[in-house]
């Protein structure tokens, strides 16, 4: 079944790979604890049980191609990979785990700017714009969509002019180099200051890596494991007075989907 | 031309837990009312697996739409107001409920130094210890006398809780026993113990056990799934007014709700009001609603609106100090602490919006004020109200706040932070208030409110004293490192503080100094009722909800007795 192989419950053996390689890095834990919390106050789930191999941890497995992964917003592809490669510095791949291209954060990105959040629905967009105080928040009419655009391209820009390169190109510390200028206010964008369009970049990569699947970030769950985050469960009434750290399998949204 | 509807007893505008506690107390007593709520139906199957941070916390799925309606903001006459254009300082709620719907559940009654702060401070400290902006008053009602309402709240939503010397005394005790331990509220209660402090297990709405309230609403056991504050709740475990007061008022029979209806206007003849008139917000058709007594139960900033924009009551101005209107806005003085623990985990992402632990050793006025430059105080807590992955991301200020270092900052001490928080009571300010803006119009053509907010010496006192309590707790937990910042700056409307706004249609004992006397009714129109935080003539060192729930039954009481006996009540 579809459903088994998309999501489901996580492996045992998956688990304590996922288990072990939080073991070798800097966060450390009580992954005997984990286990044994797990099997002491195991999570109401559905779907997949634990037990079963569902063979492919990733989405994107050659045998069902996630087919929510395409752009909706951003029409260059260009502009996509400028985007892709800017969020993988805000958030690396490393010895921990995965970073923001390998979670679908590009993605996330890309789908939201194509809704709500990308024309700014629910937000105040009425005249007349003044620069304001920083206390008064932000004041421009430019929609988020139309910051991204600019911002990405403002991003190629600045690589071109100092390296020749695309930014996707671009040697990493030269790639950090560009995003700390925008970051500390040094880019001349129109309608919305660099330091805040790079607040907009980070947060968004944030939510992309967090978010539950569902918004096509969060791949498999890989960013709530990189921080032993247990997702949507039902209840922590079993564990709440419990002393020692509780390890628990995510769950998501979709687990819980009927 | 409006079209008009069937005449009510009485027209409730705004259907949270104040204009729903009015409702269900005049249902039952055989009152006909019609509630009229700008936003969607709620029900409990509205909030069935909403355990999604990215919808409900960051998309504020529950919060009002700003492209609708918003207010706008300045720190000072000074500066030009501009329209707060995305949600952040705090989070306006809409739709049936309102913000009870999405509300963290903690429980505390303000003290009984609250209702008569002037008198008190003067009495222990002399007239001098008030300086001459803060427009500090009495709130025209005694602790004593406001106590059995409190009660009355209390038993409605079946608070968890237990008792303590230095909180507000109780005449009954808590309807339910308190919340379960963590480590890490075990921590703090042994650390403030040690400091010879008076912890306590914070009250709560999310309820210990399953009770039964004198209505006959059951209210479910919390399961610390953590998704509480701007969550509904998923186990109908939290107390709210849909699964309390509104089925209660509806149960009579004698309730009408209406959603969709956007009221505008109050109708007033310089000395009553004759009902309201209101917007259905799905077809743009205007209605006019008469009732024999309107109240207002919208937030803070509507109450206050509607009235300005009804020219009701005389509108406050800062420059001569009169006109009662807008005056006494007040917020919170949040200060906190924060400790980073390398060899503990805790397990922060179970918990529940009232999940916490406090002392009031420096609330109110539970300590010497005599050689303190300001007044009052705030509960200084922790809380354990389940962290969430993209909102909580604490790193020591000197780690960069993206990259390689964050991330492994940001994964290392997700479940190794603990902060010390207090809530700050914040004290009344000539310049500090609310009026309309003369520029920025919702979308139905109307001027939004405008804010003129900034913290005072007194707050930055205030604030530079609680963080030293907060440390100073948290250091007893033994922490590897603590971080702290006693400076709070201007008032900013961006970063999340507290939707804990009050004032602008305050209670007093004088009409000259107040817009409504102690049963909520307005001076300057007898037949009209304003209720809710907007009446709190200052804000204390607590959560606002349990005074808003008693001022609502106050206020309940009043428009009974106004039914039998029409005419100032007071």
């Amino acid at each position: 079944m579809a459903d088994e192989q998309e999501t489901g419950g996580v492996t045992r053996r998956e688990f304590l790979k996922n288990s072990g390689l939080v073991v070798g890095g800097a966060v450390g834990g009580t992954v005997l604890g984990g286990v044994l919390g797990r099997e002491l106050f195991p999570a109401p789930q559905q779907g997949a049980s634990p037990e079963e191999d569902t063979s492919d941890s990733g989405n994107g497995g050659a045998e069902t191609p996630d087919y929510t992964e395409a752009r909706m917003f951003f029409k260059r592809e260009e502009d996509f990979r400028v985007l892709s490669a800017a969020v993988e510095r805000i958030f690396p791949e490393d010895d921990l785990g995965p970073g923001a291209i390998a979670l679908g954060v590009p993605y996330y990105i890309d789908k939201q700017l194509a809704g709500g959040y990308g024309r700014n629905a629910r937000e105040y967009m009425q005249g007349p714009f003044f620069e304001g105080a920083e206390t008064q928040g932000y004041q421009s009419g430019l929609l988020r969509q139309e910051a991204f655009l600019q911002g990405v391209r403002k991003i190629q820009q600045e690589s071109e002019s100092r390296t020749d390169d695309a930014y996707f190109d671009a040697e990493e510390d030269t790639q950090d180099e560009i995003l700390e200028a925008f970051e500390a206010g040094d880019i001349e964008m129109e309608g919305i200051n660099a330091t805040t369009f790079f607040g907009m970049l980070r947060q968004a990569t944030l939510e992309g890596v967090y978010a539950d699947p569902v918004y096509g970030g969060n791949r498999n769950m890989g960013g709530w494991r990189l921080k032993d985050y247990p997702g949507a469960q039902m209840a922590y009434i079993q564990m709440i007075e419990e002393d020692e750290f509780v390890e628990m399998d995510p769950i998501s949204l979709h687990d819980h989907h009927t | 031309m409006a079209t008009e509807l069937p005449r009510k007893q009485a027209v409730v505008v705004g259907v949270g837990w104040a204009g729903g506690i009015i409702a269900a107390e005049l249902t039952k007593a055989g009152i006909e009312v019609i509630g009229l709520e700008r936003g969607q139906e709620k029900t409990v199957d509205d909030f069935k697996m909403q355990k999604d941070e990215l919808r409900y916390a960051l998309r504020y799925d529950l919060m009002q739409d700003l492209s609708k309606e918003t207010i706008t903001f300045r720190n000072d006459q000074d500066m030009r107001a501009l329209p707060m254009r995305q949600l952040g300082s705090f989070l306006l709620g809409t739709d049936v409920g309102g913000a009870g719907i999405h509300w963290n559940g903690q429980c505390p009654r303000f003290l009984p130094y609250d209702f008569e702060i002037r008198s008190k401070t003067e009495e222990r400290y002399g007239s001098d210890k008030i300086p001459a902006d803060m427009t500090l008053q009495d709130w025209g009602i005694s602790y004593d006398e406001i106590e059995p309402y409190f009660q009355k709240f209390d038993e409605t939503i079946g608070t968890s809780g237990e008792d303590n010397d230095l909180t507000a005394p109780r005449s009954e005790p808590f309807p339910t026993p308190p919340m379960k331990e963590t480590r890490a509220l075990r921590k703090f209660k042994n650390a403030a113990e040690e400091l010879g402090y008076h912890p306590y297990q914070v009250a709560s709405a999310n309820l210990s056990e399953v009770y039964e309230n004198p209505d006959g609403q059951t209210i479910q056991a919390c399961q610390y799934c953590s998704f509480c504050e701007r969550f509904g709740c998923d186990y109908q475990a939290k107390s709210d007014p849909v699964i309390t007061v509104i089925p209660t008022a509806k149960e009579t029979g004698n309730f009408e709700l209406r959603t969709h209806a956007n009221v505008r206007r109050v109708s007033y003849d310089g000395e009553k009001t004759d009902g309201v008139y209101f917007i259905d917000t799905r077809t743009g058709e205007e209605f006019y609603q008469p009732a024999d007594v309107v109240v207002l139960t919208t937030y803070v900033m509507n109450n206050t609106r509607l009235l300005l924009q009804s020219e009701i009551g005389r509108p406050y101005n800062p420059e001569t100090n009169e006109g009662v209107i807008g005056k006494n806005y007040c917020y919170q003085v949040m200060a906190s602490a924060q400790g980073f623990f390398e060899e503990e985990r805790f397990n922060l992402y179970a918990g529940a919006g009232a999940l916490g632990a406090a002392l009031d050793d420096f609330n109110g006025d539970n300590f010497d004020h005599s050689d303190e430059d300001f007044i009052h105080g705030g509960i200084v807590q922790i809380t354990q109200t389940g962290i969430r992955p993209i909102n909580t991301n604490p790193v020591p200020s000197d780690v960069k706040s993206w990259g390689k270092e964050f991330k492994e900052a940001s994964l290392h001490y997700f479940y190794r932070t603990l902060t010390v928080a207090s809530q700050g009571a914040s004290m009344p300010y000539r310049y500090n208030y609310l009026d309309l803006d003369p520029t920025y119009k919702d979308a139905l053509g109307d001027p939004l409110l405008r804010m003129t907010y900034n913290f005072t010496e007194q707050d930055r006192k205030l604030a530079a004293h609680q963080t030293k309590r907060c440390a100073e707790v948290l250091e007893a937990m033994n922490p590897d490192k603590i971080e702290a910042n006693e400076d709070i700056g201007d008032y900013d409307i961006v970063p999340y503080q507290t939707t804990h706004n009050t004032g602008g249609v305050i209670m007093g004992g004088d009409p000259e100094t107040s817009a409504v006397n102690n049963y909520l009714q307005m001076w300057d129109c007898e037949n009209l009722f304003v209720a809710g935080a907007s009446a709190f003539a200052h804000n204390s060192g607590y959560n606002p909800t349990p005074t808003v729930g008693a001022i609502a039954y106050r206020a309940a009481d009043g428009i009974k007795k106004y039914f039998e006996n029409p005419g100032a009540l007071a």
